[in-house]
């Protein structure tokens, strides 16, 4: 039997804000434990939760970016279960009425059609703390830091309109490239501000109702979240071909092993108990906050790659390279003011540029040595034939490495091309003079060696003497 | 609406109580004739009247995105049982198999 396979992704995004959803605690990373803590956040007796505005504002701004509609009146729900990282006894989510919903984004299947993937709902929520378990061998005890309680999520809800691990994969790379361009959360895996939890399902091909889903936990990277997808549908397949039923149930995805596992621990979990929070006032959104954060809205991913297409003639993996964050996409077009030539600063950004903040590791292109203006500088060299394409490799390594400008290498270093024809006519005697068995084969009809005599003027030159000249004068001494 | 001794034992369950046999049947009897009290509501017609979200008129109360002063971590851990290199020790957790 042909099974089809069926995903809805659930994705909590952690938001840039400087404090938390319903205190003034601060949401940096990496504090010692519970020291980011205020009675609101531990959940003390009479503390009362107030809504960071900033959490409203960035909520909004995803929805027009990922075709959402705002509600106009939204409210807060809590959540109610035990778990030791969850001070309160409930988290403070949404439930009915949540502030985004209706959304989608497209993507392609995989014969390359595009379609849409429903957005069912967005909504604000808090965090939990951090249960942190004892390297110590038989240790029967976890710690909890709540420094991570209270922190704002975003839950994106998306519809179970998935249907294979391309989509999957591409819906997840478009959401977190909006989320970063809009500025409001860092997208960093590795580091949880972006985690997925999949619910899937097979059912055979052809068959209008779904299939009983698992929800898989803890998928925290793309490589995760193809391979909790693969490892769940050909276990479900496995266990209906078997002649065993699937459960609906929430299981772990083990990151080691790369295989999904149940979870023993939450048998009557599913039974939250929301209700209206009535310490939170209602949440109304006006059409004025709406358009006034549409204002803000920088081009989105899609838009801008079909415009690096269009304006600068690029192709569709230059346009998709430099489009991947906006810091990339703005150093490219800084460099194109200063000097004309979009494909050679294209290919020097994805040559080498690229290059180098993946040996740095660095995230932005903004916390790189160099700025637009000196791959610009170095543009400007070669195209006045000061420098060759290969002498430029050696600039830009220096560049790098010193943080100076390409006029300043090129100068200390001596690097300027020798267009001077009686300097490179020196050297090309030289060796033609050195290399007289060359010579005589050449003359023979080797002209194969032209090659080799190129090779060695440039050598004796440094590389500096500009290549076109060197063709030109071996050329007339070995021929005329 | 009736409340089923099913019912007590399960949200009992939820909230982490235990409750004696007579207690469940209490609880059963007492929170059904609750229910059945508010249900003298749906005797209203209320046709054409929005779902009221908050008992009060007022909406919207925000704060700034500003960091205030929060506690200590001795004053975070103040009460509690087995405070531990400035966690809360809790009863030991684990996840999966």
């Amino acid at each position: 039997m042909k099974w089809e396979l069926v995903v809805g992704l659930e994705v909590h995004a952690q938001l840039l804000t400087d404090t938390k959803i319903f205190c003034g605690c601060s949401t940096s990373f990496g504090a010692p434990p519970n020291t980011h803590v205020c009675p609101v956040c531990l959940g003390l007796p009479g503390a009362l939760p107030v809504l960071n505005r900033k959490v409203v504002d960035f909520a909004i701004k995803v929805g027009l970016a990922t075709n959402c509609t705002v509600a106009r009146m939204s409210r807060f729900a809590r959540k109610n279960y035990f778990y030791p990282d969850l001070p309160k006894g409930y988290q403070i989510s949404q439930f009915e009425l949540p502030i985004l919903e209706h959304g989608y984004l497209g993507v392609l299947d995989d014969g390359g059609a595009p379609k849409d993937i429903g957005i069912t709902r967005i909504h604000m929520e808090e965090d939990a703390g951090k249960l942190v378990h004892p390297e110590t061998p038989g240790a029967d005890y976890s710690h909890v830091d709540l420094n991570r309680a209270c922190v704002p999520l975003l839950e994106i809800v998306s519809e179970p309109d998935i249907r294979s691990t391309g989509e999957a994969l591409q819906y997840v790379k478009k959401l977190r490239e909006i989320l970063v361009y809009l500025g409001v959360c860092d997208g960093n895996m590795n580091e949880g501000s972006m985690r997925i939890d999949a619910n899937i399902s097979v059912r055979p091909e052809g068959q209008e109702e779904f299939g009983t889903r698992a929800e898989i936990k803890n998928v925290n990277s793309f490589k995760s979240l193809e391979q909790a997808i693969i490892y769940e549908q050909n276990r479900q397949i496995d266990l209906i071909e078997d002649g065993g039923k699937v459960v609906q149930e929430t299981r772990l995805f083990d990151a080691d092993r790369g295989i999904t596992l149940g979870m023993r621990s939450k048998e009557e979990a599913h039974d939250y108990r929301y209700f209206p929070d009535p310490d939170l006032l209602p949440l109304v959104i006006e059409d004025e906050w709406v358009e006034a954060a549409r204002d803000t809205l920088p081009e989105l991913p899609d838009a801008k790659r079909s415009r690096f297409r269009s304006q600068y003639s690029l192709p569709d993996h230059d346009a998709d390279l430099l489009c991947q964050s906006i810091d990339m996409a703005d150093f490219f077009e800084e460099i194109v003011t200063l000097h004309d030539d979009p494909k050679a600063a294209s290919n020097w950004i994805m040559g080498y540029v690229l290059r180098d903040m993946s040996k740095d590791e660095l995230h932005s292109v903004k916390d790189a040595p160099i700025t637009p203006s000196h791959i610009a500088g170095m543009l400007d060299l070669i195209k006045a034939g000061v420098i060759s394409s290969k002498i430029a490799k050696d600039v830009f390594d220096a560049m790098w490495a010193t943080g100076k400008e390409a006029k300043v290498i090129v100068e200390e270093k001596g690097l300027t091309q020798i267009s001077d024809t009686s300097e490179i006519e020196g050297i090309v005697d030289e060796v033609l003079a050195a290399n007289p068995d060359e010579v005589a084969g050449y003359r023979g009809g080797k002209t194969k060696l032209m090659g080799f005599f190129v090779g060695q003027v440039m050598k004796a030159s440094r590389g500096k003497a500009n290549p076109g000249l060197v063709n030109q004068l071996l050329k007339s001494k070995l021929e005329g | 609406m009736k409340i089923s001794k099913e019912e007590v034992e399960h949200v009992a369950s939820l909230a982490r109580l235990e409750f004696s046999p007579a207690e469940i049947e209490t609880f059963a009897s007492q929170l059904s004739s609750i229910l059945e009290y508010v249900e003298k509501l749906g005797e209203l017609d209320l046709a054409g009247v929005e779902p009221t979200a908050h008992v009060h008129e007022i909406v919207n109360a925000f704060r700034d995105d500003v960091v205030t002063p929060g506690l200590t971590n001795e004053e975070a851990l103040m009460n509690a049982p087995y405070p531990e290199d400035g966690c809360y020790r809790v009863a030991k957790v684990i996840e999966g198999e």
